[in-house]
C-alpha cells in the first residue's frame, strides 16, 4: 500500500488538519496530535498491516532550533509481510506529559515505554507495569532530558560509601 | 535495587504458599554477563519470571550526545562486544544515511566481511556458551578457538583485537592489506573444519537435543507482538532479513540465502544460527575474492573524510581540511532533521535513531538494543518450563548486558 493510500486514509479518519506527512531520506513520517495518537496508531496496526512496532522512542527538543514543543515521542513502526516502515510522531509538553499506552496493540510496548519513562519521565496510562527499567527505583532525574547534566546531579558524587566495618 | 513488594509472591495464605522465589543473579555464571531474575518456583516449575535489568547502566546515549560522529563509535563499539564491529558498520551506516554520503564499492566489500566476521563471531560465542551451560565444553573450546583467528584478522586491521573503531564516517580508518586478505582466506578455509566439529558435537547429542527441543517456544505472533528479530524471529518462521528485504552495502551484489526455522524453539535457534554461519563464510568468501581495488574513503572534496597524513602535512588545503574536522565548532554539517535506519547484526535489527540539529554532534543518539526487546520475551518463554530450562533460554536468547542496559 502506497504511503498516499495510507494518509488519505488516516485523515479520512482522524480530520485533515490532524495528520501531517514529511519525508526525509527513505523515511516517512506522520504527525498526530497527543490525544489521537492511539487511534491512528489502532488504525495503521489494523488496516494497514502495521503489526511490529520497531521501535518506540522519545527527544527531549529543549534546545533545538526552531522547536515549539518540549518532547517528541517517535513509533517507529514495521509492515512484517511487505517490509513497509513508517514512522509516527506526536508532541507533548509539560505539564501533560501522558499519552495512552500502546501496550494492548503491540506487546513489545511493555519495556520499550518503560525505558520512555525511565529516561524522560512521560507517563503511558494503561502500562500494566510502569516502573522504572533501567535506574534504580530511588532515582529522581530524567537522565536523558537536556536539562540534565552529563556527570548528573551529584549522584554519583555523593554517593553514599560503605566501609568493611559497616557492613 | 530490590523489586516492589508487589512483584513478590504472597508467602501467607492462600492456595499459593508454597510457591517459593529464587533470586538468579546478578552474580551467576550462568547468566555470563550481568542480569538479574526473580523466578517463583513450584517445586522446580517456574511460575513466575520476573528480569531485574540495570546493573551495567553506563549513560551511553546520554554520551552519545556529547561525542561526534566519529567519536562515539568507541562508545557503540562496548554495546554489542561480542561483534564490537557491526555496531559500528550499523552506527556509521546510518549516519552515512543522514549526511546522504554514498561510499566507494572497495569500502562497501570491507564492511560487508567485517560485518558477517561479526555475525560468525557472534553466533560462535553464542553456540559455544550455550552449549557449555548445557554441559557440552567441548563445542565451546571449539568455538572459542576459532573466534581468536577473527581477533587476528580485526587486529591486523585496525591494530586492536577486541574493540577495533574501524569505521569512519564515509569511509575507514585505514585501509586493508594484503596479509589482511590471506587471514581472511585462511579463516574461511579453517572455518568448515570447526563447524562440522562443532555440528558433529551438538546436533546429534542426546542431552544437547533433549534440553533444547520444544524448550522456550516462541510462536510466529508473539514474535511480531513483541518485536522480535534477526535469527530468534526467523527461528520461530518470521522470514525476515534487512540484507535482503533492505539491502545495503555490498549485500545486493553477493548471493546468499536467509536461514529460516518453524520450531520456535532453543533447538530452532541454535540450528538458525549454525546455518547462517554457513551463509556468512559463503558471502566472505565471494566478497574476499571480488574485493574491489579503488579508495576506501569517500573523495575529500566531500569535506566529510579527513584528508591523507601526507596532505595533511604537506598542503594548505589538507590542513585546513583536517582542521575543519576537528574543530569542535566546525565538524560536520548536517541537516536538521532526524531519521531512523537499521542494519541486520548477529542478535538481530539494531537501530539508530539520529537527530542532528545542523553540528557535528547528535542531538539524540537513540540506539535500538535487539537484546533489550529479546529479553523482554523471557517470561514469556520460561513460564512452565523447569530450572534448570532457564540456561538453555537464557543461552538461545544471546542476551549482552552491555547492549541490554547500554
Amino acid at each position: 500500500m502506497s504511503y498516499e493510500t495510507i494518509l488519505c486514509t488516516l485523515r479520512e479518519r482522524l480530520g485533515p488538519e490532524n495528520v501531517t506527512a514529511s519525508q526525509f531520506r527513505d523515511n516517512y513520517r506522520l504527525v498526530v496530535p497527543r490525544h489521537l495518537v492511539y487511534e491512528a496508531l489502532a488504525c495503521l496496526k489494523e488496516r494497514d498491516g502495521f503489526d511490529m512496532l520497531i521501535d518506540l522512542t522519545a527527544v527531549d527538543y529543549l534546545h533545538y532550533p526552531n522547536a515549539r514543543d518540549r518532547f517528541g515521542l517517535v513509533y517507529c513502526l514495521l509492515n512484517t509481510a511487505t517490509g513497509q516502515r513508517l514512522i509516527v510522531k506526536t508532541f507533548l509538553n509539560e505539564p501533560e506529559l501522558t499519552v495512552p499506552s500502546v501496550w494492548p496493540l503491540w506487546k513489545g510496548a511493555d519495556w520499550l515505554e518503560r525505558e520512555v519513562y525511565d529516561m524522560f519521565g512521560i507517563v503511558f496510562e494503561g502500562h500494566p507495569d510502569l516502573r522504572r527499567i533501567l535506574l534504580p527505583e530511588a532515582f529522581t532525574a530524567f537522565p536523558l532530558r537536556k536539562d540534565y547534566p552529563l556527570r548528573g546531579r551529584g549522584e554519583r558524587h555523593n554517593f553514599p560509601i560503605l566501609t568493611r566495618a559497616e557492613s | 535495587m530490590p523489586l516492589e513488594l508487589a512483584d513478590a509472591p504472597t508467602t501467607e495464605g492462600g492456595p499459593q504458599d508454597y510457591l517459593w522465589t529464587l533470586n538468579f543473579g546478578p552474580q551467576h555464571p550462568a547468566t555470563h554477563t550481568t542480569l538479574r531474575l526473580i523466578l517463583t518456583l513450584d517445586g522446580e516449575t517456574i511460575v513466575k519470571a520476573v528480569p531485574d535489568i540495570g546493573y551495567l547502566h553506563s549513560g551511553f546515549e546520554k554520551l552519545g550526545e556529547h561525542l561526534d560522529y566519529n567519536q562515539y563509535i568507541t562508545i557503540v563499539d562496548r554495546m554489542n562486544y561480542l561483534s564490537p564491529v557491526a555496531n559500528e558498520i550499523g552506527w556509521h551506516h546510518v549516519v552515512e544515511k543522514l549526511l546522504g554520503i554514498e561510499i566507494t564499492p572497495r569500502c562497501k566489500y570491507i564492511r560487508t566481511i567485517l560485518a558477517e566476521l561479526a555475525r560468525i563471531q557472534d553466533h560462535l560465542l553464542n553456540i559455544g556458551a550455550a552449549a557449555l551451560d548445557l554441559g557440552a565444553f567441548t563445542a565451546f573450546l571449539y568455538a572459542f578457538n576459532l573466534r581468536e583467528s577473527i581477533y587476528d584478522i580485526m587486529e591486523q586491521a585496525s591494530g586492536q583485537r577486541f574493540h577495533p573503531s574501524f569505521t569512519r564516517v564515509g569511509g575507514l580508518a585505514s585501509d586493508v592489506d594484503d596479509e589482511w586478505v590471506r587471514l581472511v582466506r585462511e579463516f574461511v578455509r579453517r572455518f568448515p573444519k570447526v563447524h562440522g566439529d562443532i555440528r558433529r558435537l551438538l546436533n546429534r547429542n542426546r542431552i544437547f537435543l533433549d534440553r533444547t527441543r520444544g524448550i522456550g517456544v516462541l510462536t510466529k505472533e508473539d514474535a511480531i507482538s513483541w518485536s522480535v528479530t534477526g535469527p530468534i524471529a526467523r527461528a520461530s518462521g518470521v522470514v525476515r532479513d534487512l540484507r535482503k528485504d533492505e539491502p545495503y552495502l555490498a549485500y545486493p551484489e553477493l548471493e546468499f540465502q536467509v536461514v529460516c526455522a518453524t520450531g520456535g524453539d532453543c533447538l530452532a535457534r541454535y540450528l538458525v544460527r549454525m546455518e547462517e554461519m554457513v551463509e556468512s563464510v559463503r558471502i566472505i568468501e565471494a566478497a574476499i575474492e571480488n574485493l574491489p581495488s579503488g579508495p576506501v574513503n569517500v573523495d575529500v572534496d566531500s569535506k566529510v573524510v579527513q584528508p591523507e597524513p601526507l596532505a595533511t602535512y604537506r598542503s594548505i588545503e589538507g590542513l585546513i581540511q583536517h582542521f575543519e574536522l576537528i574543530m569542535t565548532n566546525r565538524r560536520w554539517q548536517t541537516p536538521v532533521d532526524e531519521l531512523y535506519g537499521a542494519t541486520e547484526t548477529a542478535n538481530g535489527e539494531l537501530g539508530y535513531y539520529i537527530v542532528a540539529d545542523g553540528s557535528g554532534v547528535a542531538y539524540r543518539a537513540r540506539t535500538r538494543p535487539p537484546s533489550f526487546i529479546h529479553f523482554a520475551i523471557f517470561p514469556l518463554l520460561i513460564v512452565g518450563h523447569q530450572i534448570s530450562d532457564v540456561v538453555a533460554v537464557l543461552g538461545s536468547l544471546n542476551i549482552i548486558a552491555a547492549e541490554l542496559d547500554r
